[in-house]
């Protein structure tokens, strides 16, 4: 036998072996483990705030640490920074190119970045009398799909020629490639310690990937479309996914595997965004079909709606102490709720 | 695509392959127990599960107070 035959055959025994495995620790699912537990009750969020400014479709937005500013990215070619207490724009950054797909605000607060459809990767500061473009980072052969600060001094990107990458700022240089998805990727999220982070791709895998030594850890498969949202639990065990197959999964890590589906018979619209209250147990959806379902993630049940936006929400975010829900949208608003 | 680089790919596949095999597995039931238990414990300091109150809520529209 070739080469070739005898690893083919190693590969699907492998396989097979992880499904097995996977099969032999699979004891119940989350809903039915969740029979005890009191539901949760019936979400009904009000709009605080609605902010106006962009003059295009909103792709992204990210909190800023400190829960009151935040980042919005708009194909109308800028970034805006909104004090969300007030919803006065305390800033606007405008894009070289304006077929933006990502922005994020770094932990610290200084800095925030974009890219999109240029394939680039571009920092700025803001706390320079004028804000300045500190780095473009350029080594993507795809457009960039998500970007997240570790730190002033290291980004992480996902793109569209499937790999992710760890840059130093400093250099402007990748430090590390992260190799595995066979599609587009499209969406990455940072494990809570920092260590690790989790990918979502056109493969319709998610992949977690330890940042230090770029290995791939662990592959989860269950979705049948685009992953095209991903987010970490708080306690940091577990991934929830959004995809264009209309459903939402959760991930357990140390169970290495799916252990419930959000998903609905009525609902045939592709998941764009996600994000997750506080304590995990909320997990707002945007979808579009213009809505933000609320789903009770131990339960696996829709407990409310977000309606008000005209167009698909293409973008949600909860900032760190769990005080509300922002959501973007193509009809160029982002709604804050609470 | 040359015979090499295919080759190539599929060492790295299975080797891959390898490593995702090698995890170490808890039960289900352990990894609902423990995500509950999480959530559970968080519950009250969530807003938006819980609610919050009005006066401390900073997106909430301050309300002009009325001498009577």
């Amino acid at each position: 036998m070739g080469e070739m035959e005898q690893m083919k055959k190693e590969a699907e025994g492998l396989k097979t072996q992880i499904e097995a495995a996977r099969k032999a620790v699979n004891d119940t699912d989350m809903a039915s483990a969740a029979a005890g537990v009191a539901p949760a009750p019936r979400v009904q969020l009000k709009t605080r705030r609605t902010l106006k400014g962009h003059l295009a479709k909103i792709y992204a937005m990210h909190w800023c640490t400190d829960n009151r500013l935040m980042v919005s990215a708009s194909q109308d070619g800028k970034l805006l920074i909104w004090d969300s207490h007030s919803g006065n724009k305390v800033n606007a950054v405008p894009l070289k190119s304006s077929w933006v797909m990502t922005c994020a605000y770094a932990p610290s607060g200084n800095l925030v970045a974009s890219g999109g459809l240029d394939n680039m990767c571009t920092v700025y500061n803001l706390k320079t009398p004028v804000i300045k473009t500190v780095k473009e980072l350029d080594a993507h052969a795809g457009y960039l799909s998500c970007c997240r600060f570790l730190s002033d001094n290291e980004i992480l990107t996902a793109s569209g020629d499937t790999t992710c990458a760890l840059w130093d700022l400093e250099t402007g240089k990748q430090t590390t490639v992260f190799l595995s998805h066979v599609g587009d990727c499209m969406c990455l999220a940072l494990s809570p310690d920092n260590n690790s982070f989790i990918s979502g791709a056109c493969d319709s895998l998610a992949k977690l990937w330890d940042i230090r030594d770029g290995q791939c850890k662990q592959t989860f498969l269950g979705h049948t479309s685009d992953i095209n949202a991903i987010s970490f639990l708080p306690s940091g065990n577990a991934v929830v996914t959004g995809s264009d197959d209309c459903t939402c999964k959760m991930y357990d890590l140390r169970a290495d595997q799916e252990v419930i589906c959000y998903q609905d018979a009525a609902l045939n619209s592709g998941v764009t965004s996600l994000a997750l209250s506080m304590s995990g147990r909320l997990v707002f959806a945007g979808y579009d079909d213009f809505n933000c379902n609320i789903w009770d993630s131990l339960k696996g049940e829709k407990v409310g709606v977000l309606s008000g936006h005209d167009n698909r929400v293409s973008c949600t975010g909860v900032p760190a102490d769990g005080m509300c829900v922002c959501t973007g949208s193509w009809d160029s608003f982002l709604k804050i709720w609470n | 695509m040359s015979s090499n680089s295919t080759l190539t790919t599929m060492r790295r596949t299975v080797e891959q392959l390898k490593l995702e095999a090698s995890v170490e597995r808890i039960k289900v039931s352990q990894a609902a127990a423990d995500l509950q238990q999480f959530c559970l414990q968080n519950a009250s300091k969530d807003s938006l599960l819980v609610g919050v109150p009005a006066a401390s809520n900073p997106f909430r529209e301050p309300r002009s107070c009325t001498l009577l």
